[in-house]
């Protein structure tokens, strides 16, 4: 699978039946696909930053919104997000050893790097998961306004930001949800959210130290804070609550963070799963000795630059998403 | 298949008894740069933050520049491509980088534009 140009038939380089730029076709044809594929990825990144651009002055704050770590409570700005790149690395580093391995023709090594490699994947893949079920819950609850802004709540002291849930008061009502079985039949709504609006405003009043902060981003880079008065002024043109994030709704700011949150990391995870797939795959034939049969390890290469070109484009995701 | 492997990294400075040293050195030099980037953006020292190079915080460029440097060393070292042909190498990296470079230019070129209509054109967001 290495062999040197052949000027055999033809005598010529492009003439056919030789590999002219030292590649085989697999492996040419895995870089040309590389090279597509990241040129898309290119157009979406470069779309998030012109809509983030667009939205400079209110866009949130990757260190506020992802803040936390599985099986801990508490603020860890960035710390699981760096663990998951440090095991997309790692994964990448397991599967050149395959490939390395691959080269020596040892195939119980390759087996076991490429398995150490399917882990790696499937830990990001499910960290990711989780991190689409955090975002989608939500951590504190907001408020939004007659315009789509959002509206959040700090302690006047601490200047951390408090929770729905620690400050709104329970008013009773008699309004239930409107289910299809209990009125007419084509009718029905969602269950609404914990806390109405009503409860949340008279939280804010009760509460002395509670303050608005609004989403737009002052000199030092930090997002505005009201004092007392102008926070209860603003609430009067508060529509409703938000929990959580969606396409239609985002406690943490601007709808398109979620949007471009849910398709960047979406369109990458698929890519990641699609990898664990394809290298699940290539691992059973690894197993089965089929390259030992082929005399080369070469699919294993092939596979790996795949899974690599998903770890390069997790670090422009990074960078571009939670750093800058 | 074993082919020849490039042994030296950093223009030469750094060269490896055998291809796995290399791969695990490429690995520390790695996870290094991301400590480097994790410790910046969850710190952000104010003179990073404060300071304007070409309408970018210089934070900012540190990441872009930092992740650029992954990017090389991914590509070159774990997939292989510093041991490829020159023509290969072209042909991949030049296509790219051109291709990119031109659809940042515009979007940055269209984005400024559009952030000048929100400055100064008659739109408000304040209700």
């Amino acid at each position: 699978m290495d062999t040197t140009v052949t000027n055999a038939t033809t005598g010529k380089v492009w003439g056919g039946g030789n590999q002219p730029m030292g590649a085989s076709y697999g492996k040419l044809m895995m870089w040309f696909f590389i090279l597509s594929d990241a040129l898309t990825f290119s157009g979406f990144l470069v779309s998030y930053g012109f809509s983030r651009f667009k939205f400079l002055d209110i866009w949130p704050i990757a260190d506020e919104v992802f803040t936390h770590v599985p099986f801990f409570h508490g603020n860890y700005p960035m710390y699981y997000v760096a663990f998951m790149t440090f095991i997309l690395i790692m994964s990448s580093v397991t599967m050149v050893l395959a490939v390395d391995a691959g080269h020596h023709m040892k195939q119980s090594k390759v087996a076991i790097y490429m398995f150490l490699t399917i882990i790696g994947g499937g830990i990001f893949v499910g960290s990711q998961a989780w991190e689409w079920g955090t975002f989608i819950k939500g951590s504190y609850g907001a408020v939004e306004t007659r315009g789509g802004r959002i509206l959040q709540f700090v302690d006047a002291e601490t200047g951390h930001q408090v929770a729905l849930a620690d400050f709104a008061t329970t008013i009773e009502t008699d309004r239930v949800q409107h289910e299809a079985k209990n009125g007419i039949w084509f009718e029905s709504e969602s269950a609404g959210t914990t806390y109405r609006l009503e409860e949340v405003v008279a939280g804010v009043q009760s509460h002395e130290n509670i303050l608005v902060r609004t989403e737009t981003i002052n000199a030092e880079g930090k997002k505005t804070v009201l004092d007392r008065s102008e926070s209860l002024e603003i609430l009067n043109q508060a529509v409703g609550v938000v929990e959580g994030a969606n396409l239609v709704h985002n406690e943490y700011g601007h709808r398109l963070f979620a949007d471009f949150f849910f398709f960047i990391t979406g369109f990458h995870g698929f890519h990641v799963f699609s990898g664990v797939m394809i290298n699940l795959i290539i691992f059973f034939n690894v197993l089965l000795g089929t390259y030992e049969k082929r005399g080369h390890y070469e699919m294993v290469e092939k596979v790996g630059l795949y899974w690599h070109f998903v770890d390069l484009v997790w670090v422009f995701v990074f960078t571009f998403f939670y750093l800058v | 298949m074993a082919q020849e492997h490039n042994l030296a990294i950093f223009r030469g400075t750094v060269k490896f008894k055998n291809n796995v040293q290399k791969i695990w050195g490429v690995l520390i030099f790695l996870s290094i740069v991301t400590t480097i980037e994790v410790i910046l953006g969850i710190f952000k020292p104010d003179f990073l933050v404060h300071t304007n190079f070409l309408h970018m915080k210089l934070l900012n460029w540190i990441f872009i520049i930092l992740t650029l440097v992954k990017a090389y060393y991914i590509t070159w070292d774990f997939m292989h491509m510093r041991d490829e042909k020159g023509s290969l190498k072209k042909a991949v990296v030049w296509t790219s980088v051109f291709l990119i470079l031109y659809l940042t230019a515009l979007i940055l070129i269209e984005g400024n534009y559009i952030y000048d209509v929100y400055q100064d054109g008659f739109i408000k967001w304040d209700f």
